[in-house]
């Protein structure tokens, strides 16, 4: 705010100057002789160099205060740890303390600012440069393979923040978006723990189940406790328990998620989810199989 | 035309077949040739991008929209902005200068007539280069077209692995030929400067203009250098397996950036200084008074020069440097203003006091004092790291640096372009249509690029060929892609003047603007070789000395 | 009004400098711009390769051939100052004598390569210092050839007696270029066979 008050302060006398001047010195119907003719002045010269010197030393100052701040947080010892890895075009997080790994939509604790709750996130990524942009959580920072990073948000207002990658990342760069669920603790905690489940088997969907099995499905999903353990793509462990879809692309309802599966091009082109040519019958097992994936 | 401005008593110039007009114009070795020849070219890859700009932004006029895939908004992108400063204004850049220091210095030619000629022609061909990847880069397996990295092309995504197909060859050796042809003229320019000026003009009564084309040509030599080194790099890594991107060898991405931006952020000021330049020599002779200051002005373009060689990691705020190195980097950025800042303030004392004539050329200057105040001041803004982690690579940039970019350099161009039209054609341009590209362009500069700091503001992140409704972007990029026709107006406004004055326009004389500097002590057009007798000259304003002999600059100088 | 005549008011002597060495001076800087990059490249990936041989493996210095290059800038500049005084003789002969030293330069940096290819497996691709080590010797040794072909060229016209006194400006502004090829042999040397190792 104190960067922007200068600037504005500065915009407006020099912007009035500007005025004045265009205003005042036009040429008028006189008797065309030129004006005096003035090389130089070292006071106003001085004048003008120094005072910028000074606001350029205060503004600095300022900023160099508010990085140090930002920079030199250590996580505290009750801070949630996260790891989010960047791919080409979806999130992975993990909760290394908690034992989570998830997709697409991270849920955090809010945070009380008598005792503050922090999530401290450590950055990777799996392919190319992406960045980690929630305008509402704070500013971003970028993700680079093979240049871990490290960020921390400290919300205080629970709900669904949005934002989206920040580094142009390829096709799909767009559609890599993010969805932040800061929760109260309870219901953090909550979720947490229904994370943690390996994922529901019911009969009923065991023939969609076999289809993914013997389908290169499991070679970039993972679905914990069965034998899909890839992870290329997002785990699908709890899928339904988000409210998306491809990072956002798309709402997590059965019909999308059949499309999805069947035409990813239509949803998201230029993703690296390859359309997995199943039959009709098929897909409906599958979408149902995965409907089941709370 | 060399030809023209000799008449031979009792004979008639004879017919002259096209085939040999073209000749002399492909072979010549002429600066003024090839200033105009850079001119014409950089116009024509305007208008591409400028082509290229429309489609991106009809594709952003609302959320979901579905006007071009997402692939061909990426091949957009990247190819704008490489067309724009490679092929746009650096080739403008080049041909005013090409044109104007000779003349400005009292010499007859560039030091290096053969090398001038080379290097466009350089120049030239990377541009054609870079555009036949629509055609021909599809490579043995079929992949690949314009290239879509964006033009800093950040490792890994330039790596055989995730840019499959010949694109990005394309944008590396374009721009390797071209930083060749760069490199070249910036020889020439340096060379001239130093070695070619007239009797008695010393450095320290040199126009302004000469002194800022000589910080830019310094600036290209020890700028464009890291990026051939860096494509270099890019092409062991494509092509003989090299590491020196490869994260997956132990090799570092942030590596490229630090060496594109140390080659990128001096560029910027090798387009900006320039156009610094035509303001330094326009505002004053509108203003009818000197240029108030010169000898600060040239102190501070030579501080500009050292400090903008190292503040390129602002554009790396968000990589994840230590805090030191961010905090150096802020500091240098904002002690960077302090020279700049300095420069408007002169020029304003230029105005005042004066009796100032609103004709084209000053209307885009003093349009370009504005919105370079403005573009200066969002520049401090984004100079704050902690600011800039939060709009940094967002539309906020993209609305800042497009307002340096066109603001101020475009529209300096443009008043240079009216400027200097008279000398180069000798004919003076219609001023009705010249007020009416200003006006239009001017109305669209701001549609465009002042309500595009909004979505920055909100949240819109850059390069991306959609966005979803409900983030309160719609509306801010429906009036943006308004303001581009505007902008489009003016340039057909603007190209239909340039043509129709220079067949039909009014005889210009050597001096139309009763101005003091030696190039309109020439005809218009000057014939080949400059002047008649080389002059010498006692103050920094040659003609103003000859128009006020009771009261010349050099007793006050 | 044409060509404006600005009469002398008083005599006015000065020396601006050539357009030759200018011109060149101004190459080299680009230049050196562009080796420094390659240079910082080569020290931040120092110890950083994943695999493979390092520096200590397999680097051997190359005196006698760096002794070579070196000296062929003393050379060239005992030709340079014969042409001046227009012995054209001396003039050739310590000319190919540069020539020559450049020529056993370029060997030793072959059979380095050769050795480094075929018997200690480093290539260009192999990890992070084969990348750096040949792009950094290689654009150096290609600067070299450059210089080599143009030395080869002034040594034909020499011989055939076409170099002339009133040549030994042009003359002198190549061999500043040939200085420079062996400045930056020194600081390449520096990073590569004391610093890296």
């Amino acid at each position: 705010m104190f960067v922007l008050a200068v600037t504005g302060a500065i915009f407006a006398i020099v912007f009035s100057l500007l005025v004045y001047a265009v205003a005042k010195f036009r040429r008028r119907n006189d008797d065309g002789r030129e004006p005096p003719q003035v090389y130089g002045s070292n006071q106003v010269e001085v004048a003008w160099t120094v005072i910028p010197i000074l606001i350029v030393v205060a503004l600095f100052m300022a900023t160099a205060r508010v990085i140090a701040i930002v920079q030199k947080t250590s996580p505290p010892s009750n801070a949630i740890e996260v790891t989010a890895i960047g791919h080409q075009f979806w999130w992975e997080y993990r909760y290394p303390d908690l034992g989570v790994v998830t997709a697409n939509e991270l849920h955090v604790p809010v945070s009380d600012p008598a005792h503050p709750s922090l999530t401290f996130l450590k950055l990777l990524s799996a392919d190319t440069d992406h960045s980690f942009w929630v305008p509402r959580l704070g500013g971003k920072t970028d993700l680079i393979p093979n240049h871990p990073n490290s960020m921390w948000i400290d919300p205080h207002e629970a709900g669904l923040y949005l934002g989206q990658c920040a580094q142009y990342c390829g096709t799909q760069h767009a559609k890599m978006l993010l969805r932040v669920y800061v929760q109260p603790r309870e219901e953090f905690d909550r979720w947490i723990q229904q994370q943690r489940q390996p994922a529901s088997i019911s009969d009923v969907v065991s023939e969609g189940r076999r289809v993914f099995e013997t389908t290169a499905c499991i070679n970039c999903h993972a679905v914990a406790g069965t034998v899909a353990n890839g992870r290329f793509g997002p785990d699908l462990t709890h899928l339904m328990s988000r409210e998306t879809i491809a990072a956002g692309a798309a709402p997590n309802t059965p019909e999308s998620l059949r499309l999805w599966i069947q035409k990813p091009e239509a949803i998201k082109p230029g993703s690296l989810m390859p359309a997995m040519e199943l039959n009709d019958r098929e897909l409906d097992a599958v979408t149902a199989y995965l409907e089941t994936l709370r | 035309m060399s030809t023209d401005s000799i008449t031979w008593p009792h004979t008639e110039t004879a017919a002259y077949p096209l085939v040999d007009k073209l000749h002399e114009w492909v072979a010549t070795v002429d600066h003024k040739r090839l200033g105009i020849l850079y001119i014409i070219y950089a116009l024509v890859f305007l208008v591409i991008g400028g082509i290229e700009a429309g489609i991106m932004r009809i594709q952003l006029i609302r959320a979901h929209n579905d006007f071009v895939s997402p692939q061909v908004f990426n091949r957009m992108f990247t190819m704008h902005g490489t067309t724009m400063i490679f092929f746009v204004v650096m080739p403008l850049v080049f041909g005013f200068a090409n044109y104007l220091v000779p003349l400005m210095i009292g010499a007859r030619d560039m030091a290096f007539p053969r090398l001038n000629a080379f290097s466009f022609w350089l120049t030239a061909f990377a541009g054609l280069l870079l555009y036949f990847s629509l055609v021909g880069a599809n490579g043995l397996y079929g992949a690949g077209n314009a290239p879509d990295v964006g033009w800093f092309a950040y490792a890994p995504l330039t790596s055989r692995t995730f840019s499959v197909g010949h694109s990005t060859d394309f944008w590396t050796l374009a721009l390797l030929v071209s930083g060749f042809g760069s490199i070249g003229t910036a020889i020439n320019i340096l060379t001239t400067i130093l070695c070619m000026r007239c009797p008695g003009m010393s450095l320290a009564k040199m126009p302004l203009l000469a002194w800022l084309n000589l910080v830019m040509a310094g600036l290209v030599i020890l700028a464009v250098s890291p990026l051939t080194a860096a494509q270099l790099m890019l092409v062991v890594d494509r092509y003989l397996g090299g590491h020196f991107f490869d994260t997956q060898a132990g090799g570092s991405a942030v590596i490229w950036m630090h060496f594109f931006w140390v080659f990128g952020h001096p560029e910027v000021y090798v387009l900006v200084i320039p156009a610094f330049a035509f303001a330094s020599e326009i505002i004053p002779v509108f203003s009818r008074k000197a240029i108030f200051g010169y000898p600060v002005m040239v102190a501070a373009t030579i501080c500009i020069g050292f400090i903008g060689m190292s503040v390129w990691a602002h554009h790396m705020f968000t990589v994840g440097m230590s805090s030191s190195a961010n905090t150096f980097f802020v500091l240098s950025t904002m002690a960077i203003a302090v020279p700049t800042g300095i420069k408007i303030f002169n020029w304003l004392a230029t105005m005042w006091g004066g009796k100032i004539e609103f004709k084209t050329p000053m209307l885009f200057c003093v349009a370009f004092l504005f919105q370079f105040l403005v573009a200066g001041l969002t520049g401090i803004m984004l100079g704050s790291a902690p600011f800039n982690w939060q709009l940094g690579n967002s539309y906020f940039v993209v609305a800042h640096f497009h307002y340096v970019i066109v603001g101020a350099i475009l529209f300096t161009i443009f008043g240079a372009f009216y400027y200097w039209f008279p000398k180069m054609s000798g004919k003076m341009y219609s001023e009705t249509l010249g007020k009416l590209h200003f006006w239009l362009f001017l109305i669209g500069f701001h549609l465009t690029f002042d309500f595009m700091h909004i979505p920055g503001l909100l949240g819109m992140p850059r390069r991306i060929y959609t966005y979803e409704p409900g983030r309160g972007w719609d509306v801010w990029n429906l009036i943006v892609t308004i303001g581009v026709f505007f902008q489009a107006l003016g340039i057909v406004v603007f190209v239909a003047n340039l043509v129709w004055s220079y067949f039909k326009g009014e005889t210009a004389g050597s001096d139309p603007w009763d101005a003091w500097t030696l190039e309109w002590s020439t005809p218009s057009p000057p014939p080949a070789y400059n002047f008649a007798v080389i002059p010498t000259i006692k103050s920094r304003r040659p003609l103003w000395d000859l128009k006020h002999p009771a009261d010349p600059d050099w007793k006050y100088e | 009004m044409n060509a404006t005549y600005i009469p002398l008011q008083q005599p006015f002597t000065r020396e601006l400098p050539s357009r030759g060495r200018v011109g060149m001076f101004v190459l080299i800087a680009a230049e050196a711009a562009i080796f420094t990059i390659f240079v910082v490249a080569y020290i931040f990936y120092i110890g950083k390769s994943l695999t493979g041989p390092t520096p200590q493996d397999v680097l051997a210095a190359p005196i006698f051939y760096s002794i070579c290059l070196l000296s062929s800038s003393v050379t060239i500049h005992l030709a340079v100052k014969a042409l001046r005084l227009g012995n054209i003789g001396v003039f050739s002969r310590w000319w190919f004598a540069t020539t020559v030293l450049g020529v056993i330069f370029l060997y030793g940096t072959a059979t380095e390569w050769h050795r480094l290819i075929y018997r200690e497996g480093l290539t260009i691709s192999t990890n992070l210092f084969g990348t750096t080590y040949y792009s950094l010797v290689g654009l150096h040794g290609f600067h070299v050839v450059v210089g080599l072909l143009c030395l080869t060229l002034v040594l034909a016209f020499a011989l055939t007696g076409r170099v002339k006194q009133e040549h030994a400006y042009r003359v002198d502004v190549l061999s500043l270029y040939w200085h420079f090829v062996d400045a930056v042999w020194v600081v390449v040397f520096t990073v590569v066979y004391i610093v890296g190792r």
